[in-house]
């Protein structure tokens, strides 16, 4: 892939783009509350008053929230700090009620790590990229507001209040929009396999702080701005192109970058400044008297390290030493649903290579049809392993396999059951399969003829025609050999 | 309050020490809030430049070395298990607020 580059009237410009994910942890209860952390739920109904931050009030740490954060600190190779620290973050707003965020600025639970990102996951030689990443901290969500309920007033919902947020700060490595989604496509899956946040954009349980800046290729780095909220892998991308551009103009225009927050207007495709004030950032960061340092000892580390699932990339590794293409391996790893299903199917004995061309030309084609995700999938991968099994000891040919798996979709019948029902077995009887190649080659003596004077390619409509008079139920091996000894005699 | 003078001994560090002037306690009071007549303004700056001279005496130990104190007696930071105990007492939550609308708090508009 050649290098991104923004054309100015003074020239190449090169992006540079680091992002900030808050990805909510995966919890029954909220950081440092009792009260549900589920979404949705009747406004202000999964709140405690802890949450509400009433006077006496007192945090006290969820250990699933800082286990999840750990876990996926372990699953992007970073240093784990055994000691961090709770900071409060001061700012008023009406979506939170204490008056601050308690953060972890200072020292993080977390600290550098990396993950490599496939810029073309489907091509075995797409350029990757090890995209450093700087810290995750942990952190409460705020609440949410709706204004467009009353005319003079802003409504306040806590629901979300106190939720956990685990904000994974990269580095400023990213140098085009494809990185920048590639980054946060890889992020979201690592996220999904460890099981630490469901990476569901729509629902804002992942969610991304862009911040971008310009230079002339090989100079010092820009001012950056920070566009703050965006809620798609495809919003991150066209925030920095149209944030990058707005730049560029700005910059051979005479002008000079702010740093500041900026919004994402996807409808407009352009990004506006959010906050002017001069005193937006002044945060008073301090320790929070309320908590003690967090220390984790070596047990607590040790379940988190053992409790990993396989990750994308070794998984994929292990699918391409099995024989698996490295196109195979890259779409069956890349979503953590796709690999488990895939597990499943393994489990059941299934070959590599067999079940991952079934599931992702057969299974993918038919869900796509249906307009279902794989969680829906109406064949589920013990169904699926039965069916497949069939072909492999040449009960059925791979095409009765498709008429086979058409049913089995529409009933949710057994392979097996339908194979039997509609008398669908491959036959290898030899004399049913002559007396049909004879009556064919009596038809068309005009293509024996040219098939037997050089024209090879022939072969092929013989078969065909053998396995349509067939029924589909001949066997491909045997009827290939019943042809040559019929017509090339 | 504490945010507030806590913020002051953050800024301490990076103005001249120990002292405040209007400016500073017309920033902080912004930043929390709290609004203050140009009187109280001028009396918070003798008060907090107390409180600063105040804590500032601790200065005069060295505790160079010597790692900060978390707690009175050992202590570690208690966590809990990941099960839902509280919430779904909307009525208390929403019981002292100035204004209600329905289910949610109601905050004079918030957008531009």
């Amino acid at each position: 892939m050649s290098e991104y580059r923004i054309q100015g009237i003074t020239g190449e410009w090169e992006v540079v783009i680091g992002l900030e994910v808050h990805a909510q942890v995966t919890s029954n209860a909220k950081l440092f509350s009792g009260a549900s952390a589920a979404y949705g739920g009747e406004p202000n109904s999964h709140v405690s008053l802890v949450d509400a931050a009433m006077p006496g009030m007192l945090p006290v740490p969820n250990r699933e929230c800082i286990r999840q954060a750990v876990r996926t600190g372990m699953a992007i190779n970073a240093q784990i700090n055994k000691w961090s620290r709770f900071d409060r973050k001061n700012y008023f707003y009406a979506d939170l009620p204490q008056g601050y965020q308690i953060s972890q600025l200072y020292h993080p639970i977390v600290g550098e790590g990396e993950i490599e990102v496939i810029l073309d996951e489907k091509d075995a030689n797409s350029p990757r990229k090890t995209i450093g990443i700087e810290r995750i901290h942990v952190e409460q969500d705020a609440g949410k507001l709706m204004h467009d309920q009353h005319p003079t007033m802003s409504y306040v919902d806590l629901n979300r209040s106190g939720v956990a947020l685990m904000e994974i700060v990269s580095r400023p490595d990213m140098r085009s929009p494809a990185e920048a989604g590639a980054y946060v496509k890889k992020l979201r899956s690592i996220l999904r396999y460890v099981g630490s946040c469901d990476g569901n954009m729509e629902e804002g349980s992942m969610r991304a702080d862009v911040n971008v800046s310009v230079r002339k290729p090989g100079e010092e780095f820009g001012t950056r701005t920070e566009t703050k909220n965006v809620n798609s892998i495809r919003f991150v991308m066209q925030a920095i192109e149209v944030e990058a551009r707005r730049q560029v103009d700005l910059i051979e225009d005479g002008g000079t970058v702010v740093q500041e927050t900026r919004l994402f207007d996807p409808n407009k495709l352009e990004t506006r400044s959010m906050r002017s004030k001069e005193d937006a950032h002044d945060y008073r960061y301090f320790p929070d008297p309320d908590l003690l340092p967090l220390e984790l000892d070596d047990a607590f580390l040790e379940e988190c390290r053992a409790s990993l699932p396989e990750l994308p990339d070794a998984k994929r590794a292990r699918y391409e030493a099995m024989g698996l293409t490295a196109y195979n391996a890259a779409v069956l790893t890349a979503e953590a649903e796709t690999a488990f299903w895939f597990e499943d199917l393994l489990a059941e004995r299934v070959d590599p290579k067999q079940g991952s061309n079934w599931l992702l030309s057969e299974l993918f084609g038919a869900l796509n049809r249906l307009g279902k995700s794989l969680e829906e999938s109406p064949v589920n991968p013990k169904q699926a392993a039965e069916l497949l099994g069939l072909v492999a000891d040449g009960t059925i040919s791979g095409s009765i396999s498709k008429q086979v798996f058409e049913i089995m979709l529409e009933t949710g019948q057994g392979a097996a059951a339908i194979v039997e029902e509609k008398g669908l077995k491959q036959t290898s009887d030899t004399g049913a399969i002559e007396a049909e190649i004879a009556k064919i080659i009596a038809a068309n003596e005009d293509k024996v003829a040219e098939y037997r004077s050089g024209k090879d390619k022939l072969f092929g409509f013989f078969v065909g025609q053998t396995m349509k008079a067939m029924g589909g139920k001949a066997n491909p091996g045997v009827v290939n050999e019943l042809l040559k000894k019929a017509l090339d005699q | 309050m504490l945010a507030a003078t806590t913020g002051l001994l953050a800024i301490r560090t990076t103005r001249n020490p120990m002292s405040v002037d209007k400016d500073t306690v017309n920033k902080i009071a912004k930043l929390s809030r709290i609004a203050i007549s140009d009187e109280e303004a001028e009396k918070m700056v003798g008060e907090l430049n107390g409180i600063l001279a105040w804590v500032e005496q601790l200065g005069e130990v060295d505790c160079s070395g010597v790692e900060p104190m978390t707690a009175v007696i050992p202590n570690h930071l208690r966590l809990r298990d990941d099960v839902v105990t509280d919430g779904d007492v909307r009525e208390r939550v929403l019981a002292n607020a100035p204004a209600r609308e329905g289910s949610f708090f109601g905050v004079p508009k918030v957008i531009e």
